[in-house]
This record gives structure tokens, C-alpha cells and sequence, in this order.
């Protein structure tokens, strides 16, 4: 990212900030599912601390995406005002937990990919994005570990849990495209040096989760992409989840605590 | 450095963290900067150890009551994220005053990891790690199998 052409637009950082901070908002909320329903105390613990970083994350680029777009609308209003339509979240982090195993290897794929596309936004052009980033790598570099431990050890563990990680690698493979998609808006912010070329991210990803799914006697199998979530067409998981998340603030506008 | 800002400066260094009664946000290295202007209204900057720290409300009501106190009705805090916190940022005393909480500090290095961490109830270095997370998103879990005494760590963040 050495050689800025021109300041990104500001409405290209808005709906790239969008993408990302809606990632880390639905996930988030995913994770917060778990609470309570952990197979102990410790990962209880721990899924709602990967929540609450996501969380955290969500509301720094959802702020600032409100800020640039200049109409007005904060964290809150973009979190709970918007319709599925108008999320831009990948079709990855709707997905639904599933057991134990889906929700590690969904981990998995999702956070390494946060590392290696934050080590980059360290460089951006765009001064926020690249604080946003600052934090956000160090909290991803813990994720990862979690979830590549997690997953090494279901994939090279007994017969049941192998089986249920294998099949949990299949059903998601096919959303990992999208993390790295390069459409016009990618290809603008790139060339603002504002984020890297999604074929370093890629080529990063691919061997940390090759290496992960080795050790974790696990096969990558050939499958065809899946995407849309960048351009709002979601799966149908996206709207029962929001419904839940936004259905209190829709009912009480005004409410606090 | 005026006198006023000597004496916003001793006020807000008090102000211990709401999740870790005992280490002050000066000593966690979370308070970055304290200005006050001609008129005397103060500017406190502050930045979170973790993005999604649920304490930055509580830290912020903290601070502006004990500027209050200290006779600075006219402040406000600010947080930023650059440069991003990492727990070399630790002030003095922190380390001490975490072992004296039962909380086994970070290492000084930068080594990502810790190989073994010692007992912060029976000083044994027959410890080992129950959880990456622990109560707080700064804090992992562990457990003294010398003691049997389970303990938290104040993870390293590089």
C-alpha cells in the first residue's frame, strides 16, 4: 500500500466500513448466543469474551462510517435502524451456531482472516481505519489461537468430534470466498492505498488454516463460492437474527438503563 | 506544567479502574494525557485496553467526579486509540499491586506467551491455564496445581 493515487471517497470508506463493522456486529451477537449453553465454565467465558471484542469493534468502524456519511445516524441508529437489505455483513457470521464445532471452525475462518487483513490496515491511508485496525489485530491474534486450538483438537480428537468438524469445515468452506471478493469497491479503496489487495489476505489465510486443518487431521475439500452478503442478499438466518437484536430498540427507542 | 493542570493531573491519576479496584488508570497506563485551558476546563484523554471494554462508561463518570471534587467542574474525557494500548504500557507499581490484588502480572518482555506463570497465592510454578478468557477481557484464567487455588492472569498484549 505504498503508492496512494487519491484520497479514498469518503462514501467508499462508508460502505467499507459498514461491511466490516457488520461483520463484527452479527457475529458478535452470535457468539453472545452461547451464553449460558457452554459445554463448561471457562469456554462460557470465553465465547462472550470474543463477543465483546467484536462488539467493540463494531462500534468504533459503525461510528465512524456515521460520522463520514454525515446524516446524522450514530452506532445505535445504523446497529438498530437498518433492515437486512441494507446489512453488509459476508454470509459467514449469520451463520447459525450449530454445534460446537461450527461455531469454532466458523471462528476460525473468520478471525484468521481479521489478522491478516488488520496487519495491513495498520498501513491504510485512512488514519482512522488504521487506529481501528491497531486494536483490533492484538484482540484477533487471541481469537485465532482460540479457535485453532479448538479446532485441532475436535478434528484430532475422538470419531464423533472428527466427524462433526469435518462437517462443519464442508458447510462453511464455501463462504470463506467472499472474505476476499474484489469488487469495484475493493478495487477503489486499493488503489487509495485506504486497504490491501485481498490476494495477500487470501494467500495468508490459506496457509495458517491449511496448517490448522493438517494438524487437525482435517480435509479441505474443492467446493464453489458463495457470496452476497457485501450487496445485502443474505441468507434467510439474517433476519431472525436481527429481529431478536434490534426488536427491543425498535419497541423502546428511548430506553436505558 | 501551570498549577491547575498539576492539580487536575493528581486527581484523575487517583481514579482507580472500575474492574480492578486497587490499580489506578495511570498505573494500567489507560491515561494518556490531562490539559487544562485558559479557563480552566479540563481535557482528559484516556484509551481502552480493548475495543469493546464495557468500563470506558464507568471510567469516564469516574473521572469527571473526582475532577469535580478536586474543584474542576469543566471537563471532559476523550479516548483514543493511537498508539494502541499493550500492557507495555503498564505504569511502575502496576505489577506490584496485581500480585498483592491475587492477580499474576505480565512478563516484562515481549514474549507473546508465557511458558509457566507462578502462583500469585504459594509462589509454586506448578501453574497451568484453564482459559485464554477470563473475567474481564484484560484478565485469562488459572489454576495452582501446587495450592489448588485458581488465579487470574493479566494476559500480555503486544
Amino acid at each position: 500500500m505504498s503508492s496512494a493515487s487519491a484520497v479514498a471517497a469518503p462514501a467508499d470508506l462508508v460502505e467499507y466500513c459498514l461491511r466490516l463493522g457488520d461483520d463484527c456486529l452479527v457475529l458478535s451477537h452470535r457468539l453472545s448466543e452461547w451464553t449460558g449453553h457452554a459445554h463448561d465454565f471457562e469456554e462460557d467465558v470465553a465465547l462472550a469474551n470474543l463477543a465483546l471484542d467484536l462488539l467493540g469493534q463494531a462500534r468504533n468502524l459503525l461510528s465512524y462510517a456515521g460520522e463520514i456519511e454525515g446524516r446524522g445516524r450514530d452506532e445505535d441508529s445504523l446497529a438498530y435502524w437498518r433492515d437486512d437489505r441494507d446489512f453488509r455483513n459476508c454470509l459467514l457470521v449469520e451463520q447459525p451456531n450449530g454445534d460446537f464445532a461450527m461455531t469454532m471452525v466458523r471462528h476460525l475462518f473468520f478471525s484468521a482472516h481479521q489478522v491478516a487483513l488488520h496487519q495491513r490496515l495498520l498501513g491504510s491511508s485512512d488514519a482512522t481505519l488504521a487506529a481501528v485496525a491497531g486494536k483490533a489485530v492484538k484482540e484477533a491474534r487471541y481469537h485465532r489461537d482460540h479457535a485453532a486450538l479448538w479446532v485441532v483438537r475436535l478434528g484430532a480428537g475422538t470419531e464423533e468430534s472428527h466427524r462433526r468438524a469435518s462437517a462443519a469445515v464442508t458447510a462453511l468452506l464455501p463462504l470463506v470466498g467472499e472474505l476476499f471478493e474484489e469488487d469495484a469497491l475493493v478495487q477503489r479503496l486499493v488503489s487509495n492505498a485506504a486497504i490491501p489487495d485481498p490476494g495477500q489476505i487470501s494467500a495468508e489465510w490459506n496457509t495458517y488454516v491449511d496448517a490448522t486443518l493438517r494438524e487437525a487431521t482435517l480435509d479441505r475439500p474443492q467446493v464453489a463460492s458463495r457470496s452476497g452478503g457485501r450487496r445485502g442478499l443474505h441468507s434467510e438466518h439474517l433476519g431472525h437474527l436481527l429481529a431478536e437484536m434490534q426488536h427491543l430498540h425498535r419497541s423502546h427507542p428511548d430506553a436505558s438503563w | 506544567m501551570p498549577l491547575g493542570e498539576h492539580s487536575a493531573r493528581a486527581a484523575v491519576a487517583s481514579v482507580c479502574d472500575p474492574e480492578l479496584p486497587g490499580l489506578t488508570l495511570e498505573d494500567l497506563g489507560v491515561l494518556r494525557s490531562v490539559e487544562v485551558d485558559a479557563a480552566g476546563a479540563v481535557l482528559v484523554l484516556l484509551t481502552p485496553t480493548y475495543s469493546g471494554c464495557p468500563a470506558l462508561d464507568a471510567m469516564r463518570e469516574d473521572v469527571l467526579k473526582a475532577l469535580r471534587a478536586a474543584g474542576f467542574p469543566r471537563a471532559k474525557v476523550e479516548f483514543t486509540l493511537t498508539p494502541p494500548w499493550s500492557t507495555s504500557m503498564l505504569g511502575p507499581r502496576a505489577r506490584e499491586r496485581m500480585r498483592a490484588l491475587g492477580i499474576a502480572p505480565p512478563g516484562v518482555g515481549s514474549t507473546p506467551i508465557s511458558i509457566t506463570l507462578k502462583c500469585p497465592n504459594c509462589g509454586s510454578l506448578r501453574t497451568e491455564e484453564t482459559s485464554r478468557f477470563g473475567t474481564t477481557s484484560c484478565k485469562s484464567l488459572w489454576r495452582c496445581r501446587s495450592c489448588g487455588e485458581p488465579f487470574e492472569h493479566f494476559k500480555a498484549l503486544h
